[in-house]
């Protein structure tokens, strides 16, 4: 992680887009601290992650604590605090997918990609991690890629899965 | 009249979103019309009690009752009032309300101006699983669609009444679907829940009175200000009113979510709609509506999924979503799958909880591996009493996660006992050793 305290970097930390998007959202709740899970989203889907610069810059948009920004972004399981690869895969390991084989794409999955959950593939194109269930049980097991939910994911479907994200 | 007033529209759409032409041209909008044009929200509340319509997200509370707490007028005092709509659908083995809201997002967005006009809400939320961008895609353009036809925002139909509807994606946390920590969330505060009394009608989000109703719920709105409330209760086939979203998921046939009465019989929802079990595996038991819920079993599938009847056999009807488990899972480990759900998934607020589940997710593991001793089965059901006991732990996180292991030790208990006395899992193969449960 990143360990620079630069006051450049640090003000720099959000750009004008984020900035915009940012304030659209405090629009739409009592106070700016109100903001702040949307702000962590804001940073991450223009970043792929939330860094220390982004949550002291947040903190200082929204005028709260950057430890309180780090408690809330440390809480949620789809704000990332490390880096990820370009694309990251969940595949869900709840009770209808683990019924439907989960184990067995999780498998399939490490073997595909190299890496175990929780890890980034060395050319940093994938990250793998487990979901909790994604809401698709009659077509289980289920999985997501970026913003993209895969249907009945048996292992063997899975190169051509993996051909549309480079 | 119709009889599946949640899916009618999406059936016809065969496969698509229903959009806003097709959303009105089915009637849509009439009922919030109807409502805030020529209705008082007492009124509409008084409606809402007498159709019967309680929860979909797993409680049952009634809803009109809900609603009706909410105070109004200098009782209220001075700012906003919210309704918040929990799509923070998490419950693992539930698929019901993505799709409504991915296929008919105008249903829940005409649902939240009725219920927004009955309890005199200004802003209006819908708290969405952060994994769920298709419906975030389909309500932000029906969100659009509605305020520039003058359906929502300011002056609702003409009406004089206003209401803001914003989405909000979740950070991610099963814990978001407990309504008070889903209104903590919602502040940007960390999902634990709160201390009940004061319950959200009278101090909810940012301190203001509030309610919080499932999708499904407000989905069924619409059609009963439209139809009327004989004609809800007349579509349930005993004591509950209306229809429900119920889902089969694992190793059927024909694995999907049907709009059927209330009441219909388990068995029913798996041999006619499911298609039963697949050829070559046997019906072990299921989970009637989420993780959440203590197992049935076959002597049960006669029972009809309404709330009371599941509650009397000891369950919950729960989301109305079943997980089908067969004679190829083994419970130990699949009670291990569910205890490591919701040890991750605590909070981490209270001790039971926090440290409690851990440990019992951990039990059964070694159960599984063949490290299981003589007494574990006791330490267990001890710990399980103790951890899944209201009142023990400041919400009900905890007791959810026991449902499904005291019912799972209770109809199979030999189960349990043949991992101690065999030292390992009866049923696991060398293949799937190999492949390894975690």
């Amino acid at each position: 992680m990143p360990t620079t305290t630069d006051t450049q970097e640090l003000i720099a930390a959000l750009t004008p887009e984020e900035t915009a998007e940012i304030a659209a959202e405090i629009a739409h709740v009592p106070e700016p601290a109100s903001a702040m899970i949307e702000a962590l989203r804001i940073v991450q889907r223009h970043r792929g992650w939330v860094s220390d610069q982004s949550v002291v810059a947040i903190a200082r948009m929204l005028g709260t604590s950057t430890a309180e920004v780090d408690s809330v972004a440390t809480f949620y399981n789809l704000i990332f605090r490390q880096p990820v690869g370009r694309h990251v895969v969940m595949y869900c390991d709840s009770v209808s997918c683990y019924v439907m084989g989960c184990d067995q794409l999780r498998v399939a999955l490490q073997e595909k990609l190299g890496i175990e959950p929780g890890e980034t593939t060395s050319d940093g194109r994938f990250t793998l991690l487990p979901i909790v269930c994604l809401g698709a049980c009659d077509h289980a097991p289920a999985m997501m890629i970026d913003e993209d939910l895969i249907l009945d994911a048996a292992p063997q479907k899975l190169d051509a899965v993996f051909g549309r994200y480079t | 009249m119709t009889t599946q007033p949640l899916t009618e529209r999406i059936a016809a759409a065969s496969g698509a979103s229903v959009d806003l032409a097709a959303y009105e041209r089915a009637g849509g909008y009439t009922a919030a019309r109807q409502a805030l044009t020529t209705m008082t929200p007492k009124e509409v509340q008084d409606l809402v009690k007498k159709a019967n319509l309680r929860g979909r997200g797993g409680a049952g509370f009634p809803t009109g009752q809900k609603w009706s707490f909410v105070p109004f007028g200098e009782a209220a005092g001075p700012g906003h009032k919210y309704l918040v709509c929990n799509a923070d659908e998490m419950e693992p083995g539930t698929f019901k309300d993505r799709y409504l809201m991915e296929f008919d997002p105008h249903l829940l967005v005409e649902g939240m101006v009725i219920a927004a006009y009955a309890i005199g809400a200004d802003r209006a939320f819908i708290f969405l699983r952060g994994e769920y961008h298709g419906c975030a895609r389909a309500l932000k353009r029906a969100i659009a669609e509605a305020s520039a036809k003058g359906y929502l925002g300011a002056n609702a139909f003409g009406s004089g009444f206003s209401v803001e509807l914003a989405p909000h994606l979740s950070g991610g946390r099963y814990i978001c679907g407990e309504e008070t920590a889903l209104l903590n969330a919602l502040e940007s505060r960390r999902a634990q829940p709160r201390s009940k009394p004061p319950f959200p009608p009278a101090s909810g989000a940012w301190g203001r009175p509030s309610v919080v109703n499932n999708v499904e719920t407000l989905c069924n709105v619409p059609a009963i200000v439209r139809n009327g409330a004989d004609w809800f209760v007349g579509l349930g086939r005993g004591a509950d009113a209306g229809t429900k979203l119920f889902g089969v998921s694992g190793r059927v046939k024909r694995p999907g979510l049907w709009e059927l009465p209330m009441g219909t019989p388990i068995r029913e929802i798996l041999d006619v709609h499911a298609g039963g079990m697949q050829d070559g595996y046997k019906f072990k038991g299921l989970l009637p509506g989420g993780a959440s819920t203590d197992f049935l079993v076959e002597q049960h599938l006669d029972l009809a999924m309404d709330y009371g009847t599941i509650q009397a056999a000891g369950s919950r009807m729960g989301t109305g979503t079943m997980t089908v488990i067969d004679d190829s899972v083994c419970i130990v480990d699949l009670s291990r799958n569910l205890q490591h759900f919701f040890a991750q998934e605590s909070c981490g607020f209270c001790t039971p909880c926090r440290e409690g589940l851990p440990w019992l997710e951990q039990l059964l593991a070694d159960l599984e591996a063949g490290r299981g001793q003589p007494g574990d089965l006791d330490v267990i059901a001890t710990n399980a009493q103790l951890i899944g006991t209201p009142g023990n732990t400041f919400c009900l996180h905890a007791t959810g996660a026991i449902e499904p292991l005291a019912s799972a030790m209770k109809y199979f208990r030999d189960e349990f006992e043949a991992h101690i006395r065999e030292h390992g899992c009866p049923l696991r193969t060398a293949e799937a050793a190999a492949a390894g449960g975690r």
